[in-house]
């Protein structure tokens, strides 16, 4: 059964709808394209027709190409004059470039901003610190050419109010403040060029030295003394005593806008959200690897606790590189991507806890417990790379905040997120003859 | 690929329902077609003459939006593109990305073969397989054909992986074809200067070819237009690696930007990007900045776009991260990571052999049992069903208790009284908590090992025969 279709008719046809390509149209049994009419063609539907009757070509080129009719020949003549097709035998050769721009559009579904938050409080704040740093306020994923990234991602270094093991390459930094929790803070700063600094309150933790919050807010206040950059306090991680030892701490610190790390699901983030509101700090919101569960905590933090949207961070939890990484990357790139297409939930800058790559075997283990293996190297070098790209990665993923540890890895995060962020002049280098020149 | 829904797929199916595919029905094939789980032909009836022509159609729907470049032959042979997502989670990132290690046509005949085969020999055993790098990148420093052509040839005696051939100088790029045309290299590059030499190149010895335009995007583009339009579809687009600066975070951007046309269906800039973090060896002079520097670069094209690069240290602390890296990214969100709940044998044990217990998460199962095989302990080793979560999260989750290890005893008919000399169970150490609860509930003795199984073999000499 033939039909005869005028172009005339089709655009009729179409024309209540908003008809760009004519996707999902199979044009079935025989049909005739009248093209003599002329008149009356929409210019999209022109092109798209077009589009489908190149789709038909090849279709009905592939069909007589199984029949056994020489396609190619019959296409190089009629495309020749177009394209400048030198002859049909053998391979085509062109002798001039078919010139071609390049295009590609922005991401149409980014319409949300990240909220932006910041830390410390300078004196015109009601604070001692020199300066605020404020994370956040994206429109797209990071270093990402639809909108600039705002501000720069920062490194908070790690200072413990005990000593701790820890790999021997990241001992060996430490070794002369591990028992002096300020001057371990001022290292970070003045040697290690940390942007903050964060007091793990650990000693606290029934299961070590069970020290009473009231002791450990001291040593806060000692850190508060050493350094003048924003601060992040976090607990021993003990669900029943860092309520208390957050609760205390937050209060010696009041207006300084400090970290408080960390309210989550399995303790009661009520007590630690009610003192950050009540002395003037930023709440992280950390859970465990789980969308779902970071925007029940957000939420609850938000609706049940009333914590403001810009004192509110997250920590979803990062695994180290070969350990979970993968989780941990996605779980924070889709976090970041819902919060810009609009899940007001999600759309809170993020803090990873990077040192967690030195849980890795491969940063500490002097070698391979596996006789398989090749040779792992020496863990000097091994330790600091596995933090390093742990870090990146997230960095990539849409993560603003590093807690960190060894100061050669913080130098090359640091490095190489300020180079995609843009703040990195360097001498050009001419790469056109690489191949030689290394 | 240009089809969205199974519904969609299933139009060009035969319609039999009759199975031999593996799935019941056409309709359920054609979603294992969407996610690309099984192939085209896995369905044997639409390869019957009367569905040619449908079968053709499909594959051509099917195509991946950035096409699929295969580099090398037989058992080594590299593929790279092939993707259809932006974000590994929305299906899962194929064809990882291919490490290429250099070597260079002014090195020593020993030195080659001595690098060559580090790079063939690099292994490193994570979840059950072990990671390895995948090719070998020939470069021509003296810019002489005779000496390219005596490396490559070297190089092709001493190892079988897939080949880059890099030089400006199509005289060169010749010398290195006429020894290993027949193993598909990749040739790198055709620039701004010399495209119609090396178009003539890939055609004669048909093979794939790079494309070379440092932060020109319309060159890029025009080159890939230029090539296809001769009849070249195996391009591999290299936009130039600038190491530092802005240069670099142009790098980056121009990264982004042509896998995002690409996958919007661009099919004019659709195929594999290339990224050479060698570059990072023009900026440093230190080898230790140089290898990390590199590597940083390497991650960032690993998680952003790269499908293949160029690399030159050959040192660990750059070779783990890369390949961990790359793993990350490319391990597919969709496939389960659990092992069978069982108890294995490890070696060959006897009864005086001892039984560990480990859960049945992929990555914990299999780094406890590499612990104990390559350590040379004959022994038991059990995988608790705990829903695939490793030990220290399924003992806070509640997915690793006494009562999951009895079952686990039970269900595999394995009676510690009577299959062991010792009645005793060996615990993770960070399930250590669980103790007093398993003696009870399995009537054994338990131990409590050490928190890492890299450390079993220090904790056995002085725990394991345990005293009666
Ligand atoms: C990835 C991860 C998850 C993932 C788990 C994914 C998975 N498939 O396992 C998810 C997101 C699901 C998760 C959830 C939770 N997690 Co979690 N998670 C982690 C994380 C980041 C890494 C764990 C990991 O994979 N390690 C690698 C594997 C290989 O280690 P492994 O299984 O322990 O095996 C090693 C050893 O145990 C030993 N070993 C293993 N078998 C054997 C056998 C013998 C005989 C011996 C001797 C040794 C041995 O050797 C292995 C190699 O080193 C850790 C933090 C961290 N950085 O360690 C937290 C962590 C384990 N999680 C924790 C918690 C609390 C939870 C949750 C309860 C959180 C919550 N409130 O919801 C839930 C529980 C969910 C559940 N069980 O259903 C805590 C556990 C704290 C504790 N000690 O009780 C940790 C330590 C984080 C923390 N610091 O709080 N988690
Ligand atoms: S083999 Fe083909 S025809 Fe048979 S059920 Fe599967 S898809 Fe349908």
């Amino acid at each position: 059964m033939a039909k005869k279709i005028k172009l005339s008719n089709l655009t009729d046809m179409f024309k209540d709808m908003d008809v760009e390509a004519l996707e999902g149209v199979t044009i079935e049994g025989d049909i005739e394209l009248d093209l003599s009419g002329g008149g009356g063609l929409d210019p999209a539907l022109a092109y798209s027709l077009g589009h489908e009757a190149a789709q038909i070509a090849v279709h009905i080129a592939n069909i007589s190409r199984l029949l056994g009719y020489p396609v190619e020949q019959a296409f190089a003549g009629s495309m020749s004059a177009v394209s400048g097709v030198e002859g049909v035998a053998g391979p085509t050769r062109l002798k001039e470039l078919i010139f071609s721009k390049f295009e590609v559009s922005n991401a149409e579904e980014w319409k949300h901003k990240i909220q932006e938050v910041t830390l410390g409080a300078t004196s015109a704040d009601g604070g001692t610190r020199k300066n605020t740093i404020t994370i956040g306020g994206e429109n797209a994923l990071p270093y990402y050419f639809d909108a600039p990234m705002p501000h720069r991602n920062y490194v908070t270094m790690d200072v413990f109010d005990m000593p701790i093991s820890m790999a021997k390459a990241v001992r060996t930094h430490y070794e002369d403040v591990m028992n002096d929790p300020a001057e371990w803070a001022k290292k970070n700063v003045r040697e290690f060029n940390a942007d903050m600094v964060t007091i793990h309150l650990i000693s606290t933790d029934p299961l070590l030295n069970d020290t009473p919050a009231k002791e450990a807010a001291k040593v806060v206040e000692d850190v508060l003394q050493a350094v003048d950059v924003p601060i992040v306090i976090g607990g021993s991680g003990n669900p029943e005593k860092d309520p208390e030892v957050l609760e205390k701490a937050a209060e010696v610190a009041e207006g300084e806008r400090v970290l408080l790390a960390s309210a989550s699901l399995n303790l009661d983030y009520a007590r630690i959200a009610e003192a950050a509101n009540k002395y003037g700090h930023a709440v992280l919101s950390w859970t465990q690897l789980e969308i779902n569960a970071q925007k029940e905590l957000n939420r609850k933090l938000m609706k049940q606790c009333n914590v403001p949207r810009e004192n509110i961070v997250m920590d979803p939890t990062t695994a180290a590189l070969g350990y979970g990484l993968d989780y941990a990357y996605t779980n924070m790139e889709r976090i970041r991507l819902a919060g810009l297409m609009g899940d007001e939930e999600l759309a809170f800058p993020m803090s990873s806890g990077t040192t967690n790559a030195w849980g890795a075997r491969e940063t500490w283990m002097v070698s391979s417990p596996l006789k398989q293996d090749s040779d792992w190297g020496p863990r000097e070098y091994r330790g600091p790379m596995w933090e390093i790209v742990t870090g990146l990665s997230l960095a990539l993923a849409g993560n603003d905040l590093f807690m960190m540890m060894h100061p050669g890895s913080v130098q090359v995060l640091k490095e190489i997120t300020q180079t995609l962020f843009g703040s990195i002049e360097n001498n050009p280098i001419d790469i056109t003859n690489w191949i030689g020149e290394v | 690929m240009k089809l969205n829904s199974p519904l969609q797929a299933y139009k060009y199916l035969p319609g039999d329902n009759c199975g031999k595919c593996g799935v019941p029905t056409c309709m359920a094939f054609a979603s294992h077609l969407i996610d690309r789980s099984l192939k085209l032909t896995d369905c044997t009836p639409i390869l019957e003459d009367k569905y040619k022509p449908k079968l053709i159609e499909l594959e051509e729907l099917l195509a991946p939006e950035i096409r699929e470049v295969e580099i090398g032959v037989g058992e080594r042979v590299v593929k790279i593109g092939g993707d259809d997502v932006l974000y590994r989670h929305k299906l899962t990132f194929f064809n990882q990305t291919a490490l290429a290690y250099d070597v260079w046509d002014t090195m020593d005949e020993m030195d080659i073969v001595e690098r060559v085969n580090r790079i063939k020999d690099f292994r490193k055993f994570y979840v059950g397989e072990f990671l390895k790098l995948d090719m070998i990148a020939v470069r021509s420093v003296s810019d002489d054909p005779g000496k390219f052509a005596d490396t490559v040839k070297k190089v092709l005696e001493t190892s079988d992986l897939p080949l880059v051939l890099c030089s400006f100088n199509p005289k060169v790029l010749k010398a290195g074809l006429e020894v290993a045309g027949e193993r598909n290299p990749l040739i790198y590059a055709a620039t701004r200067g010399n495209w119609q030499e090396v178009a003539d190149l890939a055609l004669e010895y048909k093979v794939p070819v790079t494309l070379f335009a440092p932060d020109d995007l319309d060159l890029l583009k025009s080159l890939a237009k230029t090539f296809t339009e001769m009849g070249m579809e195996n391009l591999v687009l290299d936009p130039g690696t600038f190491p530092s600066g802005k240069q670099l975070k142009t790098t980056f951007e121009n990264f982004l930007k042509i896998r995002r046309a690409g996958i919007e269906c661009d099919r004019g800039i659709a195929f594999p990007i290339m990224a050479v973090p060698l570059t990072a060896w023009m900026m440093h002079n230190d080898p230790v900045s140089a290898s990390y520097w590199e590597t940083v670069l390497a991650s960032v094209f690993t998680v952003r776009y790269g499908d293949i690069m160029l690399l030159h240290s050959i040192e660990p602390h750059s070779l783990l991260p890369e390949l961990h890296i790359r793993d990350t990214i490319y391990t597919d969100p969709r496939k389960p990571v659990t092992v069978d709940p069982d108890v294995y044998e490890v070696g060959s044990p006897t009864a005086d052999s001892p039984f560990f217990v480990t859960t049945n998460f992929a990555l914990t199962y299999y780094t406890v049992e590499s612990d104990l095989s390559s350590n040379g302990i004959d022994c038991y080793l059990m995988a608790v069903d705990t829903e695939g979560i490793g030990v220290e999260a399924a003992v806070a989750g509640g997915q690793l208790t006494a009562a999951k290890i009895k079952k686990g005893l039970e269900d595999a008919d394995f009676v510690l009284k009577e299959d062991t000399s010792h009645n005793t169970i060996i615990l993770p150490g960070l399930a250590a908590r669980l103790q007093g609860d398993v003696e009870d509930e399995t009537a054994a003795n338990v131990m409590i090992g050490p928190p890492d199984s890299g450390r079993i073999p220090g904790w056995m000499e002085e725990k394991w025969p345990p005293v009666k």
